[in-house]
């Protein structure tokens, strides 16, 4: 081997290291971080810690039942709102999109997506806490589908693109109008995929916490009502870790693994859902 | 696995697909269907335009107050009823800035690790590890910031940084926990995740035939990813690191929680700092006056558009490699 080719060849294998390591180095920080919130939080979890609301700051015990709930309302309210406006915008990208309002949508939909979402909770505010004078989980619903619907208008346009154009000129050669194709042949393929988009969006808007600040801002007591202020995992956990107490901080640790346990359980769900349907995507 | 492995983009058809798009509807039903289809997509549109009017309103006694001054003022007085926003802005940029500078070497050697170099079965777990910890949601960062990056911070890593480059503006005052360096670190491990999955993406989009054509010539395989991968997309890799950035100057309650929140502005990276965002998250309930509550909105403002303008600029160059592909919106 010459000397350059050697040379060549050391390069080669010292760059790789380093990427090999630095890459080794970020993984690893990551799954110590996962590792410690899963053992910090499993540690201070308890039967009543579900079944529970929160008891008065000197007692100890209490759970989250409230804010259990009050996530699953918000969040539910939110991909209500969001998933016909987000789910519709796609299917105009992938089935009108090409033209040029089209790549003006998309492009809007990408900026929208990097959009602060605290920057989010304060127009909700104006809009409904405002003229309503009151905080009310409804805010927060809507500030969370606001943000959820650049999102699965992307993923969802993505999943339709997948559908073979041939089942479309097949649909179309045998008399179906467009709508019915569209709506009957390519949105019904692409079912799996629109799913898995929408929970992803879910799982994303599930742990959002500075849009509810000022809009359903949470609540000591357990209130269903989406008129009135509502308790969040998100929220739980926020004012408990910035809280003095001890008890406090074990059940913001408790309350952070029941909300990843969430996120990761739709995220595994949706993942399993494209799988099933289509094989792998990406 | 059954499938093939698609890299990138499904292999796009634009004769058919323009075909399809031509067949216009002639029928009622059809124009109905496609009406609709464009009322729902025009919502994004105006949910940006309504976002900026409100804040702009909202804003509107505050700008016709302070001016222009209001960017370089850092008197911040609800009091006095006199508001500058030079320390946020000046901390949102610092901790943004601490954190690429840290996540970028680190995201980047992931992404192309994962693409170029690791072996075939570790890259589906790595990529879904990866996807996973950008669904970490931000309040669970803040809260593993408290109570173990800061107490990390205080006992390994101020006391050596202050020995050894205490001399330097940027180490000078004592360590007390919350302070720019914990809220520039948070910020890293926030967008390593992200930043790695995008810029993944970005690599995949990139044709084998590229490295192909390096490896048929000789080069080795560094030498491949150096002079074929890494420029073809090198502008997708800068929209990745732009997207991390507008990310963490957003980034709420991670920050809040741990940055310090304090009105000042001072090169130290121990010294307490603020970001715009957490200041809208920490004193938007507190603001009783008119005046106070019209500075945050356009505190508000200057973020929203800070971000838009960033954003903007992130997906014009991922574009460039990846034609309209809805790059990262799965790990967000």
């Amino acid at each position: 081997m010459s000397a350059r080719a050697l040379r060549r060849h050391i390069t080669s294998r010292v760059t790789t290291a380093l990427v090999v390591v630095l890459s080794f180095v970020a993984v690893l920080t990551l799954i110590l971080i996962l590792g410690n919130l899963v053992l910090k939080g499993a540690a201070s979890i308890s039967w009543a810690f579900f079944v529970k609301s929160p008891v008065p700051v000197g007692q100890t015990g209490g759970g989250v039942a409230n804010a259990i709930v009050g996530t699953g309302i918000i969040v539910g309210l939110a991909a209500l709102i969001g998933v016909p406006f987000g789910v519709g915008a796609g299917m105009y990208l992938a089935e009108y999109g090409a033209g040029r309002l089209g790549f003006f949508v998309r492009f809007v939909a990408d900026v929208l997506n990097g959009t602060p979402s605290i920057v989010v909770g304060i127009v909700a505010w104006t809009f409904i806490v405002k003229p309503s004078k009151h905080f009310s989980a409804f805010a927060g619903s809507v500030a969370l589908a606001i943000l959820m619907i650049p999102m699965l208008a992307r993923t969802t346009e993505e999943m339709v693109r997948l559908v073979p154009h041939s089942l479309r000129e097949a649909a179309l050669a045998l008399g179906y109008p467009r709508w019915r194709t569209s709506l009957k042949i390519v949105a019904r393929t692409a079912l799996g995929g629109i799913v898995t988009g929408c929970l992803v969006g879910i799982a994303r808007i599930a742990g959002e916490t500075a849009p509810l600040l000022f809009t359903a801002l949470g609540n000591l007591n357990f209130s269903t009502s989406i008129a009135q202020p509502m308790q969040t995992l998100s929220l739980q956990i926020y004012v408990y870790a910035t809280g003095p107490f001890e008890e406090w901080h074990r059940l913001a640790w408790a309350s952070a693994v029941v909300l990843m346990g969430l996120v990761l359980v739709i995220s595994l769900t949706a993942r399993w859902v494209t799988r099933s349907r289509h094989g792998r995507l990406r | 696995m059954t499938s093939l492995p698609i890299e990138g983009v499904p292999p796009r058809r634009p004769s058919l697909e323009s075909r399809w798009q031509s067949l216009a509807g002639n029928d009622r039903s059809d124009r109905i269907y496609r009406l609709i289809l464009t009322m729902l997509a025009l919502a994004l549109p105006a949910m940006i335009l309504i976002i900026l009017a409100v804040l702009f309103v909202d804003a509107l006694p505050a700008l016709k107050r302070f001016g222009p001054a209001f960017l370089w003022s850092s008197t911040w007085d609800p009091v006095a009823q006199i508001y500058g926003a030079a320390p946020m802005i000046f901390g949102t940029l610092a901790s943004s800035f601490l954190a690429l500078l840290i996540a970028v070497p680190l995201a980047l050697s992931v992404a192309i690790f994962l693409t170029e170099f690791s072996p075939r079965w570790l890259r589906q777990p790595v990529a879904f590890l990866v996807e996973l910890l950008a669904a970490i949601p931000s309040v669970v960062y803040g809260l593993w910031g408290i109570f173990v990056l800061i107490p990390f911070l205080r006992t390994y890593v101020a006391p050596p940084l202050k020995a050894v480059l205490g001399w330097t503006p940027f180490f000078q005052g004592v360590f007390y926990g919350n302070s720019l360096l914990a809220g520039g670190i948070i910020l890293a491990i926030m967008i390593v995740p992200y930043i790695a999955a995008v810029a993944r993406e970005v690599l995949l989009a990139v044709p084998s035939s590229q490295r192909e054509a390096a490896l048929a010539m000789g080069a080795t395989r560094w030498e491949a990813v150096r002079s074929a991968v890494l420029p073809y997309g090198r502008a997708g890799l800068i929209g990745a690191v732009i997207l991390g950035l507008g990310r963490a100057l957003g980034e709420t309650m991670a920050v809040t929680m741990v940055i310090g929140n304090r009105h000042d502005i001072s090169a130290s990276l121990f010294q307490p700092a603020y970001t715009m965002a957490a200041a809208i998250a920490n004193e938007f309930s507190e603001a009783t006056t008119d005046m106070y509550l019209s500075a945050l909105f356009e505190v508000g403002l200057i973020l929203f558009a800070l971000t838009v303008v960033v954003n903007a600029i992130a997906r014009i160059l991922i574009w460039r490699v990846a034609r309209g592909q809805a790059i990262g919106s799965r790990a967000l």
